[in-house]
């Protein structure tokens, strides 16, 4: 009969903390840059304008399509042999992460854009409105309304997806559950506190996200059934 | 026909014709406005009145003719390869002349995030960029008009629809239009809305304010123009006063439509 002991877990948690700051350092950073971006390539899709659009829709293409775990080897690897740039591990992976999260992002918001009713572009340009005061004024905050979902979803996979930092050794939370399972020999305790810890984490992020829709959703539609 | 020789048109619309493809759906409209007048457009569906009053502030592009608004003609000739002549339009044009015709939809196409006042301030603070203070005045002044300045906060969803279509409508006169356009303003509103919204166009029409109609409503439109124009095949088939084109048509088409058109009263 096993004997579970989380006694040398929590003598060591320090480790697993900075594991955790670690993790939220590339997620926060690969979000901060990846929604800004997304909805950059997004906009450069939906012009129709082939110089703008092409290059956009090979770049969501290339990183929706290739593994999560190759893109990071290239950031990482590949670069600084090709372009001669000296990547720190955490670089690698904000880079990596956040144009693989703009992809992701890019098509969710192009989804929400192309939702909305041609009636709501029309009443904006009835009032006299550019076409780019429609887009920021009508049809984005339409849009980022029914996004939310979809947006928490992508960021949940992101946060899972960072795990594989760790072949950069870069020290996130399970790369440091890995090296404390190695240092107390008491992996099953310290890999179930890391899911611990990454569930208490994207749980509370999917409540706030549930609250943020039910409150949004005073305006009518709503998409929390 | 407009009565006063010296009144120059408002809106002058020759030769204007719209196809989407193969598809001709509007072949040579010739057309004056002049300020005040009121117009009925009535006709089948599929007739090309809906797309007709959807040129006139450029919602569609025409494929061919020119309109003027105020003696300015819209848009620049341009000379095809083959020699022809077309008219191109610049978006920043279309943009600013769409501030002084105002629309309203058949489907409200009210921005369900903003309350009704927020709604009718739209255009005042982002297009003209007006100051929060007097947007909101403005905009209360109009609600007021329509009836409905105790809706001022609330949201579109808690709306009715003929509140909706009334809120839709402020909208488009906070912009001070020259010209208002309605589109089957009251095609989708439960029948006991409809009287609400009519009231509002009727208020409108007192005020001498210059419209076009597009509407199903014989009975209102009877009442509401000056002039009524029946389109039939993309072409103006019949027009004259509400007295000439719906009491006493001449063209059998606009006889025909007029007893297929469920029983109105005047």
């Amino acid at each position: 009969m096993y004997q579970w002991d989380f006694a040398p877990v929590l003598a060591n948690f320090d480790l697993l903390a900075l594991g955790l700051l670690n993790t939220f350092a590339v997620t926060g950073t690969a979000l901060a840059f990846g929604v800004p971006l997304g909805l950059a390539l997004a906009l450069a899709r939906l012009t129709g304008k082939p110089l703008l659009a092409w290059p956009a829709g090979l770049l969501i293409e290339v990183f929706r399509t290739t593994p999560p775990l190759v893109q990071l080897f290239w950031f990482f690897f590949a670069l600084p042999i090709l372009i001669r740039v000296e990547m720190t591990p955490f670089m690698a992976a904000a880079a990596t992460f956040s144009i693989q999260s703009a992809a992701f992002f890019a098509e969710v918001f192009r989804g929400g854009i192309v939702s909305i009713e041609r009636g709501q572009w029309e009443a904006g340009r009835a009032i006299g409105m550019t076409h780019s005061q429609a887009m920021r004024r009508i049809i984005l905050p339409q849009a980022v309304k029914r996004m939310i979902p979809a947006f928490m979803e992508r960021a949940i996979e992101l946060m899972k997806t960072t795990t594989l930092v760790a072949v950069v050794s870069y020290a996130d939370l399970l790369y440091q559950a890995n090296e404390l399972a190695q240092k107390t020999f008491r992996p099953l305790e310290v890999l179930t506190v890391a899911a611990l810890l990454y569930f208490v984490c994207i749980f509370a992020v999917s409540l706030a996200s549930r609250a943020l829709e039910r409150r949004l959703a005073v305006s009518g539609e709503t998409t929390v059934r | 026909m407009n009565g006063n020789p010296d009144m120059r048109a408002l809106l002058r619309v020759g030769g204007l014709e719209k196809r989407f493809g193969e598809n001709a759906v509007l072949r040579g409209i010739d057309l004056e406005v002049t300020a005040g007048d009121r117009i009925a457009i009535i006709g089948a569906s599929g007739s090309g009145k809906s797309t007709l009053l959807r040129c006139l502030n450029f919602m569609e592009l025409p494929t061919a003719g020119r309109i003027e608004l105020d003696g300015v003609a819209v848009g620049s000739e341009r000379r095809r390869g083959d020699g022809s002549i077309e008219r191109v339009y610049a978006e920043a044009e279309l943009t600013r002349l769409r501030r002084r015709i105002g629309m309203v939809f058949q489907q409200f196409n009210l921005f369900p995030h903003m309350t009704a006042i927020g709604n009718v301030m739209e255009g005042l603070r982002t297009v003209l960029r007006r100051p929060a203070a007097e947007a909101r005045a403005r905009a209360l002044v109009e609600l007021t008009r329509v009836g409905l300045a105790d809706k001022a906060e609330e949201y579109p969803a808690r709306l009715s629809g003929g509140q909706k279509q009334r809120v839709a409508i402020a909208r488009a006169l906070a912009l001070d239009p020259e010209i208002l356009l309605f589109d089957e303003p009251t095609s989708s509103l439960d029948p006991e809305l409809v009287g609400e919204v009519l009231a509002v166009i009727r208020s409108l029409a007192e005020e001498g304010r210059t419209m076009l109609l597009v509407t199903h409503e014989l009975g209102f439109a009877y009442h509401f123009a000056s002039r009524v124009l029946f389109l039939a095949d993309g072409v103006i088939h019949e027009q004259g006063s509400p007295e000439e084109v719906l009491k006493h048509p001449r063209e059998a088409r606009t006889q025909a439509f007029l007893a297929r058109h469920r029983a109105f009263s005047f």
